[in-house]
């Protein structure tokens, strides 16, 4: 049998390759800090490389705005951080919360304000959050409609945006009921009767809520998951949905920066 | 034009030179696959939320049996003045399962309504008929008078003020022994003809009877 002949090595791909040396480092390697530095690079590149997430990334972060953009428009990011505030404080109050109306409720909350170390702090955190966040979710609505944001082509970030405004208004009626005490009790009743009268399908809602025909023993799980399993996922879809539909349509100059016409199409005119 | 068309929607996917098509064959293997995948797929979606979806709104078609529970002694109660009772709506959740009941024995002078005859107590309930909150007997002004909104009712439970849509509710009685006993509660409009339960809110006056209509799983008495 002859003898072939060797071939020559194949390129090695471009992870496994010596990188290039880097300005200002065309001395050899340098520290340990470029070496720390170098590894994060090796690792974010090999999650890159099998995702392309860097350009879904710089797709949704390095976006042109218009000029005057200002303050108003961090309303809409201060919304979304106020859900994730209550998102992580709720996760942990559901760690110590009973739904039992026999009692067990009102004493698992009353053992978080009073005895858990930070208990009154993550609960007050959660409490007086939901207050901001229906506030911010309103100031950005009010922004977006005083802007004219709402207009063409956005009609549709619009529709989202009010029923994120419903779910997280529901989000507050369910979250009332369950500290268990005379104040939630009858709240939730008043709630629920208003919801009642809604002609021809108020009582069914009536009877969906409470599970029943009556304030009953599933009321206070059912507001409980609906408060802590349903609502958050669809408001956090509908987020995903929102800011993409930003991303993708970018957003709108305030109403009064005025257009200036660009000097060439003047003269194209003339 | 229409021939073209007539053309294009022959049945027989031969005629339609589909390549590999059959003779006689109807729809193409590719279109029926398709349509096999999204069927199995929706069954098996359906297979899961038909079921989720009953199991969260069954509650609203099912039917409570009735109870009876003892308020007192027939010496308790005078057909002049409301004496409160507490029975239990709901039971097994404790306080939150409970309400105040309004009783006093029936008057004929004061009930003249036909459709009281017969009964041998009246039994008001404390659920405002605005939102439902509890509403308190006042001795002095001889009302009924509601915390939250301002409701006023009468001493038959009509009211005469405030924004309640319909008389306040009462309960089905009757005597046992020496016992007075308060069964499943019913509505009444401002003539005070019964209706079967309805929550606060929802008026029973004209139209409000067929805009607010029974719950499904309300029995008769």
């Amino acid at each position: 049998m002859p003898k072939l002949p060797k071939l020559p090595a194949p390129p090695l791909p471009p992870p496994l390759r010596e990188p290039p040396p880097r300005p200002g480092e065309a001395n050899g390697k340098g520290g340990p800090i470029e070496e720390a530095m170098q590894a994060g690079i090796t690792v974010v590149d090999w999650v890159d490389e099998r995702t392309s997430l860097s350009g879904a990334g710089r797709w949704l972060m390095f976006r042109k705005v218009p000029k005057g953009t200002n303050w108003f428009y961090t309303l809409g990011s201060a919304t979304m951080f106020a859900f994730l505030s209550q998102a992580v404080t709720g996760v942990f109050l559901a760690m110590y919360y009973r739904p039992d109306p026999s009692g067990g409720a009102y004493e698992s909350i009353r053992y978080v304000t009073n005895d858990v170390f930070l208990g009154q702090f993550v609960r007050g955190m959660h409490k007086w959050g939901s207050s901001v966040m229906v506030i911010l979710v309103f100031l950005h609505m009010g922004r977006t409609f005083f802007f004219g944001a709402y207009k063409y082509p956005r009609e549709l970030n619009w529709v989202i945006g009010v029923v994120l405004l419903i779910l997280t208004m529901t989000m507050s009626f369910t979250g009332y009921l369950l500290p268990f005490d005379q104040r939630a009790y009858w709240a939730t009743i008043v709630g629920v009767n208003i919801n009642g009268t809604g002609p021809l399908l108020g009582p069914y809602l009536s009877d969906f809520l409470r599970g029943g025909s009556e304030f009953g023993a599933t009321t206070l799980s059912r507001f409980y998951a609906i408060h802590m399993l349903l609502l958050p996922g669809a408001i956090a879809a509908l987020i995903g949905a929102h800011l993409y539909l930003v991303a993708k349509l970018g957003t709108t100059a305030p109403p009064w920066q005025k257009a200036k016409p660009r000097a060439e199409l003047h003269e194209a005119e003339v | 034009m229409s021939d073209k068309h007539s053309k294009q929607r022959s049945k027989y996917t031969l005629d339609r030179q589909i390549p590999g098509a059959f003779e006689g064959e109807t729809i193409t293997r590719r279109r029926f696959m398709t349509g096999t995948a999204h069927t199995a797929g929706a069954i098996a979606a359906s297979a899961f939320t038909l079921p989720a979806l009953g199991f969260a709104i069954g509650p609203i078609f099912k039917s409570t049996p009735h109870r009876w529970e003892t308020v007192g002694t027939t010496s308790m109660f005078t057909d002049t003045n409301y004496v409160p009772a507490v029975v239990t709506l709901t039971p097994n959740i404790g306080e939150a399962g409970k309400s105040t009941v309004y009783v006093r024995r029936f008057n004929p002078e004061i009930d003249t309504d036909p459709y009281d005859k017969g009964t041998p107590y009246i039994a008001i309930s404390s659920r405002c008929a605005h939102l439902g909150c509890p509403v308190r007997w006042v001795d002095a002004a001889e009302r009924f008078i509601c915390p939250c909104h301002g409701g006023v009712y009468d001493l038959l439970g009509r009211r005469v003020g405030g924004p309640p849509v319909r008389p306040l509710d009462r309960f089905y009685t009757r005597v046992s022994g020496e016992n007075v006993e308060v069964g499943p509660r019913f509505s009444v409009n401002s003539q005070l003809r019964r209706f079967s339960p309805r929550d606060p809110g929802e008026p029973l006056d004209g139209i409000g009877q067929y805009l607010y209509p029974a719950r499904p799983g309300a029995q008769k008495l």
